[in-house]
């Protein structure tokens, strides 16, 4: 069943286009991921699916029903069933790492704080930290990777049914990648978690994606063109003949060393 | 000018918003705020109501003197101070500190996505951020426009007895003759908007505050221009109306203006 669907959805900033009647579910149980240039509306894309943005244009359901047909507080109490992993971790800068971790917890669970705790603690192990070392820390004093694996264990202290990952292994390094890598297997194969994963990282495609979307920017597309240009396995992408996923997957900058130099 | 007009609209949507959410928060949220907002305002508060006393005095003494009326010059610098330049200049004074760094707060959470991180947690942003400084500018404003006007009444007062050789016990004998329990209230209840005023405008600058160091720096600035003109805007409203309301309440009283 598909928990998230986006419909026909479109969204603008302004005068700016970021994304074109985007249609695409997201259904239980699977790891997505998504892939795309940067700037491509990938970002943009999880924001609608959990409703922290709202389309321009086509609706987004949760659980085959609009979003908007529930009311403000229903929204608000089912949008609990998502973990969200910010790009740039989004850390309370004003609280403690203990804190941000606990923050939903304390937010919307009565929970003894003995049990809050332990959570907190737990999380934290999950991503690789250490919680003595860090839970007194105020976000400012950790490493770009630090917050990022903090902002990870934020998310996942809240036991969602369904995380949205954004870019988790972008500013690790190898070794703390795998670790995010197997943490994402590990909460699909024990908690049965749906995941939505976007990542630049072919590593994180390679082992975690049951499933590709590929997403390409607008502003290289004609107007009648899709904006998803590629749908399947993992597989199917590395051995796709579409020149655009094919230069995407192998990174290779080809013709637009020229464009650039040109611009 | 359709820019403006939606603009106000907006506020107007924000504020019912606020409202809608409105909650005495915990403590551990609304006391820090309630000290930025208060206590380290003091100083500032301080300095504003001193030096408008002494101006008010300097610039009044002149004119009285020429008249031979410089027994009334605690009249003049009191009812100024309480119904028009203390509140308005205090006001000022806060939109810049209080209004404009909350603006830049809201703003970087904004674009490091703090605000959408605090709603993915399930917590209502508008409940969690703008109640909280909403109440400690509303209740604190007018308490700080209190304390401006008081130091004010006592620089003018100091100034005018001991460098301009004011008599003690005139000064405040034609003060106390002439000021009213309606100016001291018109000046406060203005406060009061001014106080929401602040609080408002700021915190939904910092909410649509655009990415990068220049979107926060550029809300900050356009929450202290845009409060600067509502401050102005509410005074000259509310002192419409409550010179009004006077002759509703007394009629045939001449107000003292
Ligand atoms: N809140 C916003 N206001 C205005 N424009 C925005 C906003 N969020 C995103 N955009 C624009 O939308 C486009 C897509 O942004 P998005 O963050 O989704 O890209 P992305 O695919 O995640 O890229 P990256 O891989 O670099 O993270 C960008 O051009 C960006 O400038
Ligand atoms: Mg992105």
């Amino acid at each position: 069943m598909s928990l998230i669907q986006l419909k026909h959805a479109s969204k603008s900033f302004g005068s700016q286009h970021v994304l074109r009647d985007i249609t695409l579910d997201v259904r239980e149980g699977e790891t997505l991921v998504l892939i795309g240039e940067s700037g491509c509306g990938k970002s943009v894309t999880m924001k609608l699916m959990m409703d922290l943005l709202e389309p321009t244009q086509g609706e987004v359901l949760w659980d085959g029903r609009p979003i908007r047909s529930r009311s403000e507080k229903q929204i608000t109490r089912e949008r609990l069933k998502f973990g969200y992993l910010f790009q740039q971790a989004a850390l309370f800068d004003s609280l403690t790492v203990f804190e941000n971790v606990a923050f939903g917890l304390r937010q919307n669970k009565r929970l003894p704080e003995q049990k809050v705790v332990e959570t907190v603690h737990g999380r934290l192990r999950d991503v690789g930290l250490s919680p003595d070392v860090v839970v007194d820390k105020k976000p400012a004093e950790l490493s770009g990777g630090m917050r990022k694996r903090v902002g990870l264990a934020r998310a996942l202290a809240m036991s969602p049914a369904i995380m949205l990952y954004d870019e988790p292994t972008t500013g690790l390094d190898p070794i703390m990648s795998d670790v995010i890598n197997e943490l994402i297997l590990r909460t699909r194969d024990r908690e049965k978690m749906t995941s939505v994963v976007v990542t630049h990282d072919m590593h994180t495609v390679r082992k975690v994606a049951d499933r590709i979307v590929m997403f390409y920017p607008l502003t290289r597309l004609k107007p009648d063109e899709p904006q998803i240009i590629f749908e399947g396995t993992a597989k199917d992408a590395f051995a796709s003949d579409d020149p655009r996923v094919h230069q995407f997957i192998r990174g290779e900058a080809g013709e637009r060393l020229t464009e650039l130099a040109a611009a | 000018m359709l820019d403006g007009v939606r603009l106000v609209g907006d506020l107007t949507l924000f504020a019912l918003k606020m409202v809608w959410w409105i909650n005495w928060p915990r403590g551990g949220v609304i006391w820090p705020i309630m000290y930025q907002t208060g206590v380290l305002s003091i100083p500032v508060i301080l300095i504003t109501g001193g030096f408008i006393g002494m101006v008010l005095a300097v610039q009044a003494y002149d004119q009285f003197a020429m008249m031979g009326m410089e027994n009334q010059l605690g009249t003049v610098i009191n009812v100024t101070l309480v119904k028009e330049l203390g509140p308005v200049l205090a006001a000022l004074m806060l939109a810049g500190r209080v209004g404009s760094s909350m603006a830049a707060e809201l703003g970087t959470m904004r674009v490091t996505e703090q605000i959408d991180a605090l709603t993915a947690l399930g917590a209502n942003p508008v409940r969690f951020l703008v109640v909280p400084r909403f109440l400690a500018c509303f209740l604190l404003i007018p308490l700080l426009t209190i304390v401006a006007d008081g130091i004010g009444m006592l620089s003018g007062w100091i100034f005018s007895t001991k460098v301009l050789g004011v008599h003690s016990f005139y000064y405040w004998h034609h003060s106390f003759n002439f000021i009213t329990a309606y100016d001291v209230l018109s000046g406060v209840i203005k406060s009061v908007f001014f106080g929401a005023a602040i609080a408002i405008i700021a915190c939904h600058r910092g909410f649509h505050s655009e990415a990068g160091a220049e979107g926060v720096g550029k809300a900050a600035t356009e929450s202290f221009v845009y409060t600067f003109i509502a401050i102005l805007l509410i005074d000259f409203l509310l002192g419409t109306f409550f010179m009004k309301f006077y002759y509703v309440l007394w009629p045939g009283d001449v107000a003292m203006v």
